[in-house]
């Protein structure tokens, strides 16, 4: 699988996603910077985590507007998978290629820990490696992760099986509602969640829960 | 030379923290009265911050080599090697007064400050620690403090990119009007990579580099080495504005610079900015620094010679460059949109000339200015040796597993967790051991080994005994490092003292570096870095003595690591060590006996003995012989027992065999000690191990069970010791906590 990691100005967890990609694919990963305006020919696009533009004005709000950000829409048209994760997510959903917003956390402080996901659907292509209903360990660390939307959407969202990952065992870090940890977009390959599967591929991070993520990916392009 | 338009009055003198007999040594030094802006440049230069004229004599007494060390003390950080090219280069420093004055900003920049140290050098930060002490829980400003220092911590650090893996957090009066924010933080880089301060070549160019120069922090240092009085609140202006996104820019941009080969010399401005460093290029190169100030890139409109050698503007940096890359390098800086400006060169007639709108504002010898600032042997009187507390004579509980329940929950004891789950510790992927360990521990990206840290310091210790106290925080830490199985290679030290021209406190410092080189030369642990923080003074009474310690050790396969919760039922319990139920100074008298004006002695610190114990837990460790490892420090062995159980949800049954009363021995903070776990089968090697390395060792326990019982004591559930050692610091800081 090809994939390409897009660095913003204040993107820091680019190295990690860089280095999961290569250790679960097999392939090097490229990075592109965001005042390119073409992406690479690849499988898979992922805007990684971080505090892309400092946080200033609203989480991703700035990266949103950047030169890259057409030809990952057009990508997206295309049917290419797009991954956001954390700062991602913000900004997918700034871009307006997600539905929602992230907000503040409810308690008002940056948290970082580990939580309990529930895949919600496990026919998508980010999910399938995993089974309906399973719960999995991963980390969150954000200040912004307190998904909301309209009533309108939010049946949509949860009609259509497009919140794929839930916060379970009363573990939601930030409030979001019902408990949302990561939607799809109407296609199903566009994805965006909170949490950091990346920070969960390895022994030393305490278990490899999150590598099934990445597996789903190389599985549907394959 | 312009002449002044402000006259330098004994006022202004004073006013630049100047003492009269330091404003004759520049008098005579330069043979005529002083430009306004050159009183800054030497009030800037000559502070305690700055030129660590009280300390000095004392820091040489410090060992600072040893086969691994690469660079010790003067640099930004010091530099040790941990094999296979690499380099791990670290530095811990305070930024209290900003911190009590503005706790958000004041903590956010004493983060970015030191990640500056660590990358000025080449290295790419991969862990920060923090050693925290705040005043008494109950005092009007300590939930403020609190609260503003750990989000201005987790502020910096999250965006930065770095995690924020372990520290300290204490509380006690005598931070009240002076808390402490020792930063820590260490980098990555290659052996043969390292970039120093020193500028070489005259005529090469001077360049400016990354956020721009405002009003703010003017006089930052200077205000760091006063005593705090009535209207500290009014010095807010002097505390510095932080941009962790400038940080992170910055970064990025000085590593791809440092990969192409342009820079010569690089040096972050700190504390003094623009002054310190360029004078410290100089000084060292033994160079002259001619800077045009007008080509300085400002922020605000109108800032004069004065204001802009003395702002602490944060994120900037100073380079000399190869001036056959200069394009190369502005490319890069373009690239990540930072400002870049050529505001000087190098010359060779060793003088520091500042111009703005084509004046000479300044013109000092600037070797006089950096190497030779005044020193001072100041008087000291060594603290009286305290009396020891013999194990009987300390006040029993009514019952030691309700006392243990107590002790679990006081504002010391309980856990850090509502402040490290603000600060992001897994960014990087390499976290093997986070917050709540005895060290923390990184693995080296990409790589088998990995690396601890730890960041000790037993305040009350080194307040009883100075010289016993500095022993002991090279010691614990050297411990800590130990207990994850590292081998410990080097320190860092942060001296946090209050007023040195007292004689008593002189003496506590004094004290303490005596200790800090003793235990450091004895375990091989040389000091590679620090920073000096004197005059952490209210309304004239100081802080007790806190000269932090930052241990860095290295595993040489990280998987190989001790971890403190246990692993499994039914597994032996050993105490490693000796002990003697020694009470002084320890958490139980104070807190739990009541005991709070304890002027007894602390555990004395029997170096040889820590040594030999250490070195044979590390050997098992690494034979993975060990399931559980804990070293034993403020709470004693009961205690260490309860973390240990809390963290894996697994109880334990104690029978000590033990003439001590119960409370002696399940609370007394002996030294050199360490709680290990093994499958039963293999306790009976392990003791003839043990014997045969000449290690004391005793069978105490087995573990098991969803209570901790201690025969002669209450049993208590692992339930009820979990929400007492969760619940004080949320509930405080939530402003629901009894005080």
């Amino acid at each position: 699988m090809k994939s390409a990691v897009v660095v913003f100005p204040g993107s820091n967890r680019e190295r990690d996603m860089l280095y999961a990609l290569e250790l679960i694919t097999g392939v090097k990963p490229h990075a592109v910077w965001h005042t390119e305006r073409d992406l690479p020919d690849v499988d898979l696009v992922v805007l990684p985590g971080g505090f892309s533009y400092g946080d200033y004005l609203r989480t991703g709000a700035i990266a949103a507007r950047g030169n890259i950000m057409p030809a990952i829409a057009k990508a997206a048209d295309r049917g290419v998978r797009i991954l956001g994760v954390c700062n991602g997510f913000q900004i997918l959903c700034e871009a307006g290629l997600l539905p929602g917003v992230l907000m503040r956390n409810a308690g008002l402080k940056f948290v970082c820990r580990h939580v309990k996901l529930q895949v919600v659907n496990a026919e998508t292509d980010f999910t399938r490696k995993y089974e309906r209903g399973q719960v999995w360990n991963c980390p969150v660390a954000h200040g912004d992760g307190n998904y909301f939307t309209d009533t309108d959407t939010l049946a949509r969202l949860e009609g259509e099986g497009r919140v794929a990952l839930r916060y379970a065992e009363g573990t939601n870090p930030n409030g979001s509602l019902n408990d949302i940890a990561g939607i799809l977009n109407e296609r199903g390959n566009v994805f965006g969640l909170m949490p950091h599967p990346e920070n969960m591929i390895e022994p030393l991070n305490g278990a490899t829960d999150g590598r099934a993520l990445f597996e789903s990916v190389l599985e549907a392009v394959a | 030379m312009i002449p002044n338009v402000v006259p330098v009055t004994p006022e202004l003198i004073a006013e630049h923290g100047l003492k009269p007999d330091e404003y004759q040594r520049i008098l005579d030094l330069i043979g005529r009265e002083p430009t306004l802006t050159e009183l800054g440049i030497f009030s800037a230069m000559w502070n305690e911050h700055c030129s660590y004229k009280s300390s000095k004599k004392w820091l040489r007494t410090l060992p600072t080599t040893g086969p691994r060390v690469i660079c010790g003390p003067g640099e930004n950080a010091g530099v040790v090697d941990i094999g296979d090219g690499q380099a791990i280069i670290f530095k811990m420093e305070s930024h209290n007064h900003p911190s009590y004055i503005e706790p958000h900003e004041g903590a956010a920049t004493g983060v970015g400050g030191i990640l500056r140290d660590v990358f000025t050098m080449g290295a790419r930060p991969v862990a920060a620690l923090n050693a925290l002490r705040f005043g008494a829980p109950e005092h009007p400003r300590t939930r403020h403090i609190v609260s503003g220092v750990v989000a201005g911590i987790g502020g910096y650090g999250n965006s930065f990119g770095v995690p924020t893996i372990g520290g300290e957090v204490n509380f006690d009066p005598s931070y009240n009007g002076n808390c402490l924010v020792n930063a820590f933080a260490a980098g990555l880089a290659d052996a043969d990579k390292i970039f120093y301060s020193e500028a070489k070549g005259v005529g090469l160019p001077i360049v400016y580099l990354g956020s721009k120069t405002g009003r703010d922090g003017i006089h930052g240092a200077t205000m760091a080495s006063a005593e705090f009085g009535e209207g500290t609140e009014e010095k807010r202006p002097t505390v510095q504005i932080g941009d962790p996104f400038s940080e992170k820019l910055l970064l990025e941009a000085c590593l791809e610079l440092m990969a192409s080969g342009a820079v010569i010399a690089i040096q972050d401005m700190g504390a003094a900015g623009l002054t310190c460093s360029a004078v410290e290029m100089g000084a060292k190169g033994n160079l002259g620094v001619e800077l045009d100030l007008d080509k300085v890139p400002c922020r605000e409109d109108g800032m004069s010679a004065y204001e802009m050698m003395l702002s602490e503007s944060q994120e900037r940096m100073l380079m000399v460059l190869d001036p056959a890359r200069e394009k190369d390098a502005e490319a890069i800086f373009v690239k990540w949109g930072l400002d870049f400006a050529i505001i000087g060169k190098t010359t060779d007639d060793l003088r520091f000339r500042v111009r703005r709108h084509g004046d000479v504002m300044a013109d000092l010898p600037i070797k006089e200015l950096g190497d030779q600032a005044p020193e001072y042997d100041r008087p000291w009187i060594a603290t009286a040796k305290p009396e020891t507390l013999s194990p009987a004579s300390a006040p029993a509980p009514s019952d030691v597993g309700e006392a243990l329940a107590r002790l679990i929950g006081l504002p010391d004891m309980c856990s850090r967790r509502w402040v490290w789950e603000q600060y992001d510790h897994l960014i990087q992927g390499n976290t093997a051991v986070g917050p709540g360990g005895d060290a923390a521990v990184i693995r080296v990206e990409r790589q088998k080994k990995g690396l601890a840290f730890s960041l000790d310091v037993t305040p009350r210790y080194c307040a009883a005994d100075p010289v016993e106290g500095g022993k002991q925080a090279v010691a614990e830490c050297w411990r800590n490092l130990t207990a994850v199985g590292a081998e410990p290679l080097a320190i860092t030290d942060n001296l946090n003292f209050g007023n040195p021209e007292k004689p008593e406190i002189m003496g506590q410092l004094v004290g303490c570096i005596q200790g800090i080189g003793e235990a450091s030369r004895a375990l091989d642990f040389p000091v590679v870095s620090g920073n000096v923080s004197l005059y952490n003074e209210t309304n004239g009474k100081g802080i007790l003595p806190t000269p932090t310690i930052g241990g860095v050790g290295l595993l040489p396969d990280v998987a190989q690591r001790a971890t403190i919760p246990f692993k499994a039922e039914g597994e032996a319990i050993i105490l490693v060590g000796e002990t003697k139920g020694h009470l002084g100074q320890s958490i139980y008298l104070r807190d739990i006996a009541g005991k709070s004006d304890d002027k007894s002695a602390p555990p004395p610190v029997n170096l040889a003995v820590e040594r030999r114990n250490g070195d044979f837990v590390r050997t098992e460790i690494r034979a993975g012989n060990l399931t559980a490892v804990h070293d034993l420090s403020d709470g004693g062995v009961f205690v260490a027992l309860a973390e240990m159980a809390i963290a894996s949800g697994i109880g334990a049954r104690v029978k000590p065999e033990t003439a001590l009363p119960l409370h002696a021995w399940a609370f007394g903070e002996d030294q050199a000690r360490y709680l290990v776990t093994m499958p039963e089968k293999d306790a009976e090697s392990f003791m003839a191990r043990a014997a045969q390395a000449g290690v004391p060792a005793a069978r105490i326990g087995v573990t098991g069970g969803s209570e901790l019982t201690l025969a002669g004591a209450t049993p208590i559930s692992l339930v009820e010791l979990g929400v007492a050692h969760e619940g004080w610091l949320p509930a405080y800081m939530a402003e629901g906590a009894e005080l």
